[in-house]
């Protein structure tokens, strides 16, 4: 598999205090990325890293191959869109394209101005004038025209409404039909993560905890419930995430790739959002220590 | 043209769900052969979901058989699903019914008969997304 981002043992320190510690991962190129976890977990630090806006204390972080904003060209393969896609206030619609034409060397002029016409954008608005939506599209665009291979998002979706969110996602992913790129973005947002992405990375205190495939992450993971057993003697192939058990009844969320054939259990599927939430809850329940990543993704 | 709808949350992966609807419609006649299925752009434009999702649908369907994506023109159904014959569903329903009323007879609730029908089910069909 191809990646777009790989770290090896990537650190981050603000002062004397560690926002990224010892992370290794490989992301996939040419999907859409989710990347879920606690406040705290590294993501942002992580995207800031994968961009080039920060500088790492230890270990490696390359995207496609090379060193984040080593070269311009280097700079031009990656787009990103800040937390609370941040604008000029002052800067006019137009301003922006402008200064998005004298930075980047393969702007793509057109489709900037394609886009902001379908978008209904005043070209002499003030940015700072602009709705949330409106300031996210504006954001998008200038990211998108710069053409590059990689479009890194964090957050952009937190601070909107449910109208205009969906309306940002569903044109993220009209760009996605239309260009050839690869997304990585980051949001607590799970049921919209659910919808727009192919492939998901829950980050915690650093370490990957899960990663895959959404559809394969669905088709794996089952809850179970049923009289009370013994977890311990369930068969090999199914790792229990999370188990809960009263005198009489237990209740386990377990991922096996096998079928489950035990008549005593009524089986359900389990959906994106209580996968990553139980997964979230076995790193918390883990005291807090660092563990291992599960899996490393390849 | 058929449109799609989401079920969210309900932990069944969407492509499945997409595929899932087209093989609803050709059982039901809604889709014939011929018919050209929704561009992913149009799935797209009315779901935002990920476009890779609805060509991942349209791969599974075009491996059953039922459609062939042609390059540059779009995704078309290739065989209508055929329908259960009305005279074997009624046969089973017929079954089903006496089933269900000796089960009662036998001191057995509606919930009692659905936990026998799921595991049942699950023995049957492996797992396997109906």
């Amino acid at each position: 598999m191809s990646t777009v981002i790989e770290t090896r043992g990537l650190g981050k320190k603000y002062g004397r205090r560690w926002a990224l510690r010892d992370c290794t991962l490989a992301i996939p190129a040419g999907q859409v990325v989710g990347l879920v976890g606690p406040n705290g977990a590294g993501k942002s630090t992580l995207l800031h890293l994968a961009v080039g806006l920060r500088t790492p204390t230890l270990g490696v972080i390359t995207v496609f191959g090379g060193r984040p904003a080593d070269s311009p060209a280097q700079l031009g393969r990656a787009g990103f869109v800040a937390q609370d896609t941040p604008v000029y206030a002052r800067l006019s619609v137009a301003d922006h394209l402008r200064m998005g034409a004298w930075l980047n060397p393969d702007w793509d002029g057109e489709l900037a101005a394609r886009r902001i016409e379908r978008l209904g954008l005043d070209p002499h608005q003030r940015a700072g004038s602009l709705s949330g939506g409106q300031r996210a599209q504006l954001a998008l665009t200038l990211a998108i025209a710069k053409r590059p291979g990689l479009l890194i998002l964090d957050e952009p979706v937190a601070s909107l409404d449910p109208l205009a969110r969906r309306e940002f996602l569903q044109d993220l992913m009209e760009i996605v039909a239309e260009h050839e790129v690869s997304v990585v973005l980051s949001s607590h947002l799970i049921a919209d993560l659910e919808r727009v992405c192919d492939y998901l990375v829950v980050l915690i205190a650093s370490q990957v905890q899960l990663a895959g495939e959404v559809s394969e992450l669905l088709a794996e993971h089952r809850r179970l419930s049923g009289p009370r057993r013994d977890p311990g003697r369930l068969p090999a192939s199914q790792e229990i995430v999370e188990e809960t058990h009263t005198d009489k009844q237990s209740l386990l969320l377990i991922r096996t790739s096998e079928p489950i054939l035990d008549p005593a259990w009524a089986v359900t599927p389990v959906s994106v959002e209580d996968l990553v939430l139980a997964y979230m809850r076995r790193a918390g329940s883990a005291g807090g220590a660092r563990r291992p990543g599960l899996e490393v993704v390849s | 043209m058929i449109e799609f709808a989401l079920d969210e949350g309900s932990g069944v992966a969407t492509y499945l769900q997409l595929a899932q609807q087209v093989r609803q419609a050709l059982r039901l006649g809604m889709l014939e052969p011929g018919e050209r299925l929704p561009t992913a752009q149009q799935v797209v434009a009315r779901l935002a979901i990920n476009p890779n999702t609805v060509l991942k649908a349209y791969r599974e369907l075009e491996r059953e058989g039922l459609v062939r994506a042609r390059p540059g023109q779009g995704t078309f159904v290739l065989r209508a699903l055929p329908g259960t014959d009305p005279a074997v569903q009624a046969r089973f329903l017929a079954s089903m019914t006496g089933w269900l009323r000796s089960a009662r007879a036998a001191g057995l609730g509606p919930d009692d008969v659905e936990a026998i029908y799921h595991t049942a089910f699950r023995d049957c069909f492996a797992e396997g997304v109906a």
